[in-house]
């Protein structure tokens, strides 16, 4: 067990070394001078010159593609034109607003969907099941951005009761945190209905009931621990979502989180800054995964040995 | 004893042919949705009351009426008008990405399923390393260095989904691999190529249009965040995300702009997922949810 997370914690440096190089490829074939962009349009040719010797835009790509390796290797992300520098702590310091998105989305997938599913599966194939089956599927198809815009217009415009933009109190968090969880909580509710289903066929809880447990205490005490497994793995497979979902939502309730920044950044042209904020979700997304992985193990101790 | 089980298996057997019918349904719901789209892919300039681009100014912001079904947005443009056209658009944005990455994604994930080794070992590598960019954030990324347009965004979408698709056509013909009529096709000489297309690719295809009809639905989804975030379909031409990209300052005076475009996105998204759950069903039940 140890060794395998010091092996996957080991593969993480690994592969941030290959999105580097994906992402340094990619942004170095735009099209246009980057040293112009950096000096902005007002700038003179010689200005323009001035700035490509100081960035070192003049050298051979694989010696920049040397000094962006090791300038990050200091915590150096390069030269941001929005910041005058080097954007990592500006990003930082917008990174707890993003997590504080993701995790409190995290906790109501988990405080609805669960439930949800698991009402689906004991109800299968009546009314109960009927409705929330049906509004997986409509949540499945309703882009987030629309269901943001939505509420914004119906509790914020309409009925003055949440505000619609930042990051002030608790009340803002509800929006934002409906908006990005409402696909996770489908995805959720529609695994855990299944799990549920597929449990309850199985031989011990059968034997459970035929002891004289009712059906309500053996859903709860043997079919529920199993149901765990399936909002895990959900939000494995969703983390990309999660993250990539953040910044429309960032965007749409002015939230001031690394995914607005990332917008913002280019919207300016600002490359470094873009390449510096898709690193950070990588990375994110890299710990979410391994943070599923160890999450697995803990749920089911089968994996232990494994 | 035996009454038992056969009532039991008799009411398993009947919520199956339940669910069966349900998903067949879906699977007819999702067909004639995605036929109305294409349709209106077609026609939709004939069928527009008026030019999407031609400004009216004495009916800025107006409500839903009689000359103007779904209203008229912030600058005098008929709602329905811009709908109809724009629906050409995204679901062309849609059916070129999943096509293309389509093509790419089977041809790695056959080649590299097939011949294993360092093809496989490199092209694997290759796929896991773009799967950890998150296929939204990859996008972006893709769009900022392309340039925000309709190609971009088509570009975009096309690179984020050949991982995922790669990989699945991978993990299928590892497992048809070692199927005995791929070794007795072997035995006989077949080439390499033609038992890759003739006998492997019809056994992954199920797998394969399944993914596509989902993946669509995602492309849809994405095409229209990155259209509402202002990356993909520029200014003036009607796109869905766009429009409700545009619609957002005027939420306080005219909510009802963004009812028509967000129901249409939905409509499109639900229209593929419903075909891609239908065939999921229909042809590879192991797999269902």
């Amino acid at each position: 067990m140890l060794r395998f997370f010091a092996y996957r914690l080991a593969l993480i440096p690994l592969v941030a070394f290959g999105v580097i190089t994906i992402l340094f490829v990619i942004f170095k074939s735009v099209p246009g001078d980057e040293a112009a962009i950096v000096a902005g349009s007002a700038a003179t040719q010689a200005e323009i010159e001035h700035i490509r010797v100081q960035l070192g835009l003049d050298k051979p790509l694989i010696e920049q593609y040397g000094r962006h390796l090791v300038g990050l290797l200091q915590g150096d992300f390069g030269y941001s034109p929005t910041f005058r520098g080097n954007p990592l702590p500006r990003i930082l310091e917008r990174v707890p607003a993003t997590l504080l998105l993701m995790l409190s989305s995290i906790l109501v997938t988990i405080i609805i969907g669960i439930p949800a599913g698991v009402t689906a599966a004991a109800y299968q194939n009546r009314w109960p099941d009927i409705a929330i089956s049906s509004a997986v599927v409509a949540l499945l198809a309703i882009p987030n951005f629309w269901l943001g815009m939505i509420l914004i217009a119906v509790l914020s415009v309409q009925m003055g009761l949440l505000p619609s933009f930042g990051l002030a109190g608790p009340l803002s968090l509800v929006m934002p945190t409906i908006a990005l969880s409402a696909r996770l909580i489908a995805l959720v509710a529609r695994m855990t209905r299944g799990v549920v289903i597929e449990e309850m066929r199985k031989d011990y809880v059968r034997t459970a009931r035929a002891k004289g447990l009712s059906r309500r205490v053996s859903l709860t005490r043997h079919v529920l621990r199993n149901a765990m497994i399936p909002t895990v793995t959900v939000i494995g497979l969703q983390a990309g979502y999660l993250l990539g979902g953040s910044v429309v939502v960032e965007r749409l309730f002015a939230w001031p989180g690394i995914g607005d920044l990332l917008l913002a950044g280019i919207n300016v042209r600002d490359y470094t800054l873009v390449q510096g904020i898709t690193l950070l979700f990588v990375t994110g997304f890299l710990l979410i995964n391994l943070a599923v992985e160890v999450l697995y193990v803990q749920i089911n101790p089968r994996l232990r040995h494994g | 004893m035996v009454d038992v089980s056969s009532s039991v298996v008799a009411e398993e057997e009947g919520t199956a042919g339940w669910r069966r019918k349900r998903r067949n349904a879906f699977l007819w719901i999702g067909a004639t949705l995605l036929a109305v789209f294409i349709v209106i892919a077609i026609f939709g300039r004939v069928l527009a009351p008026y030019d999407p681009l031609a400004q009216d100014l004495l009916a800025l912001l107006d409500p839903p009426s009689s000359a103007h079904w779904f209203g008229v947005d912030g600058v005098g443009r008929d709602i329905l008008s811009r709908l109809l056209v724009g629906t050409r658009t995204t679901l062309l944005i849609a059916v070129l990405s999943i096509t293309i990455a389509g093509v790419f994604g089977v041809a790695f994930g056959l080649i590299s399923g097939y011949f294993g080794g360092l093809t496989d070992r490199v092209i694997t590598a290759l796929m896991d390393l773009l799967l950890t960019i998150p296929s939204m954030v990859l996008a972006i990324a893709i769009v900022a260095a392309v340039g925000a347009s309709a190609t971009g965004l088509t570009v975009a979408i096309t690179v984020s989904f050949i991982p995922p698709l790669s990989r699945l056509v991978r993990g299928r013909v590892m497992e048809l691999r070692e199927e005995d009529y791929i070794s007795a096709a072997r035995t006989i000489g077949m080439s390499r190529a033609r038992l890759l297309v003739r006998h492997l690719l019809p056994n992954a295809i199920s797998v394969i249009v399944i993914e596509l009809s989902l993946l669509a639905g995602q492309a849809v989804l994405v095409g229209s965040a990155l259209g509402f975030l202002g990356l993909g379909v520029q200014p003036p031409d009607p796109e869905w995300g766009a429009m409700l990209g545009a619609s957002r300052e005027y939420l306080a005076v005219a909510p009802h702009l963004v009812i028509a475009p967000g129901i249409a996105i939905s409509l499109l998204v639900f229209a593929f997922n419903a075909l891609g759950d239908g065939l999921r069903d229909r042809f590879d039940p192991n797999q269902s949810a």
